[in-house]
């Protein structure tokens, strides 16, 4: 299965399995990683499963739909490289994944 | 002070308790968790069940709130199917039918809502359907075949919703509701007509200030007989005229569950009476969610929120203040809801008759809610993420918004903030 590392706003790290086919953002919530509230549940609503993506791996996501780059526009911590992480899914081109938490989700 | 060894009772598997029990563990919660929940089914979302669920394009995985393995994980005892009766006080436990005792240090209440009943001839029959668990969800997608006709009684979010999806899915639909327009206790009067230009499209007949007499049935001859008979046929309304269905849709609001409180004499008031840490009126009890009475710092006052935002920063509040935590920053309170394509996205809390501004564009529709010092207090969208996301980050900062900009849709709102 792909691993994606989360790591925590702290530095603490988490390496998940994360099946193919579920977003960035379940496999996080499925193992009760810190960081991530998923209050919509995935519906692109909320942007608060918002994380910072490791550039080397900017590149390979799928790109930004219109409906995520207008909620990050707006995320207090928005970055160049954020994403909406329920927006990712899983591929095995995925694997070693890395992505960091902002400080808030709010 | 924080005792974070103790054993923490979750009352309510539902949005608010299953998030409050993965987050006391986030927070490093060591005592024990038991999560005790009515519904036989594992923690799930209620969203989709007037939506994606109920047109059939989302699964029942898709519904679960988290993998089935993650409570064994968590070392969260999730107890499914299990009522909790009356609660001990004085002897910290919850009772259950058979009279087994469940004993606490810390209680948290998260029971939610149950949808409103009319008192009304009729409301028994066959085919007069409810919405809130999946089992409501399980019946009402049984009903809604091609060609039926579904009556929905209530123009709120709810009823709306499945209204879109089941004309969408080929059904007669009629929506039914009392007031003078859709939505009248939860969206302003522009927001709500733009709302009912998209069902009259859709094929969805409206019957406004329209009171329901009784729900008819029909005889085993087809005959009508009210407020009787083997299956709803119609709703029959206050002027006499009886809108003829095959099923029926009530929905028209939900009322806090708040027995379990009520009979252990904790403050109530359309709601458990909570304060911004979750705690009711006993230092060991918390509640969270739907069922809550809570306080509004923006608004400077209280009020019962019933969504997915509310839950999910109230289960926050309440896990933070049993971990020690300090406690989380305070939410712009939003929901969302889904109808044909229109995304709506409402930020804020509609606060009564203020003064508004639309701001509309092909395809794109707004309403920004001013108070008297030309502060954002609310903004209503549709299809309108950057107004809705740029709306949110406004409300929360407390900042003033030229309406001369504002009037104009193509200057973004972010750009109609005066200076502080
Ligand atoms: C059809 C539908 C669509 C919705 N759409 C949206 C939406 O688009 N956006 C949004 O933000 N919100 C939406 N909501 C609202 C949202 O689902 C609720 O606000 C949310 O579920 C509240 O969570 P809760 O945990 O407080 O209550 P619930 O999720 O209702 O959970 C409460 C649980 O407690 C259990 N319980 C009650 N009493 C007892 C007892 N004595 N013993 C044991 N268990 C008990 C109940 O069985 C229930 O499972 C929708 C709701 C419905 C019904
Ligand atoms: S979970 Fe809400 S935007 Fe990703």
């Amino acid at each position: 299965m792909p691993k994606v590392t989360y790591i925590e706003h702290d530095g603490t790290p988490h390496a998940i399995d994360v099946p193919v086919g579920l977003s960035v953002m379940r496999g996080a919530v499925d193992n009760n990683v810190p960081g991530i509230d998923a209050d919509c549940g995935g519906e692109c609503a909320c942007a608060t499963c918002h994380v910072y993506v490791d550039e080397a791996w900017l590149a390979k996501l799928p790109p930004q739909g219109e409906q995520e780059t207008s909620m990050l526009g707006f995320a207090a911590t928005a970055q160049p490289n954020s994403r909406l992480s329920c927006q990712i899914e899983m591929t095995a081109a995925l694997d070693g994944l890395v992505v960091r938490m902002p400080e808030s989700q709010h | 002070m924080a005792d974070d060894a103790g054993r923490v009772l979750i009352v309510g598997a539902g949005q608010a308790g299953a998030t409050a029990a993965a987050l006391l563990r986030q927070y490093g919660w060591t005592g024990s968790i038991t999560l005790v929940g009515a519904e036989a089914a594992s923690p799930y979302q209620r969203p989709p069940l007037s939506k994606a669920w109920l047109a059939g394009t989302a699964t029942d995985a898709d519904l679960r709130l988290r993998a089935p393995g993650f409570y064994a994980e968590q070392r969260i005892d999730l107890r499914t199917g299990v009522r909790v009766e009356a609660i001990d006080r004085a002897g910290r436990a919850a009772i259950l039918a058979d009279g087994t005792r469940l004993p606490y240090d810390r209680l948290i209440l998260a029971t939610g809502c149950a949808p409103r009943r009319l008192a009304l001839p009729g409301m028994d029959l066959p085919g007069v359907l409810e919405l809130r668990t999946q089992d409501d969800a399980t019946r009402l997608r049984a009903a809604l075949s091609p060609g039926a006709r579904l009556a929905v009684i209530g123009g709120g979010y709810v009823g709306l919703e499945v209204a879109a999806t089941a004309v969408r899915l080929g059904l007669a639909v009629t929506v039914i509701e009392r007031e003078a327009r859709l939505l009248a206790r939860v969206a302003s009067p522009e927001l709500a007509a733009y709302i009912h230009a998209a069902h009259a499209a859709a094929g969805v007949a409206i019957r406004l200030s329209a009171d329901v007499a009784s729900l008819d049935g029909a005889g085993l001859d087809g005959a009508a007989l009210d407020g009787a008979g083997d299956r709803v046929a119609g709703v029959r309304l206050g002027d006499g005229t009886v809108v003829a269905c095959d099923a029926t849709l009530v929905g028209v609001g939900a009322v806090p569950c708040d027995a379990l409180a009520r009979g252990c004499d904790l403050a109530c008031d359309n709601g458990i009476v909570v304060d911004a840490a979750c705690r009711t009126d006993d230092p060991a009890i918390q509640a969270i969610g739907d069922c809550t009475r809570r306080p509004l710092p923006l608004y400077a006052t209280t009020g019962r929120l019933e969504s997915v935002p509310n839950a999910t920063e109230q289960a926050k509040q309440a896990a933070a203040a049993l971990c020690g935590r300090p406690p989380p920053p305070p939410e712009v309170p939003w929901f969302w809801s889904d109808q044909y394509d229109l995304r709506i996205q409402i930020a804020g809390l509609p606060v009564g008759a203020v003064p508004r501004i639309v701001r509309q564009t092909a395809g794109a529709f707004s309403v920004a809610h001013l108070d008297a010092g030309d502060r954002l207090v609310t903004i209503e969208t549709v299809n309108a993420v950057t107004d809705f996301a740029a709306g949110r980050m406004i409300i929360g900062r407390r900042r003033r918004l030229d309406p001369a900009r504002l009037a104009d849709p193509a200057c973004p709102l972010a750009q109609t903030m005066l200076p502080e």
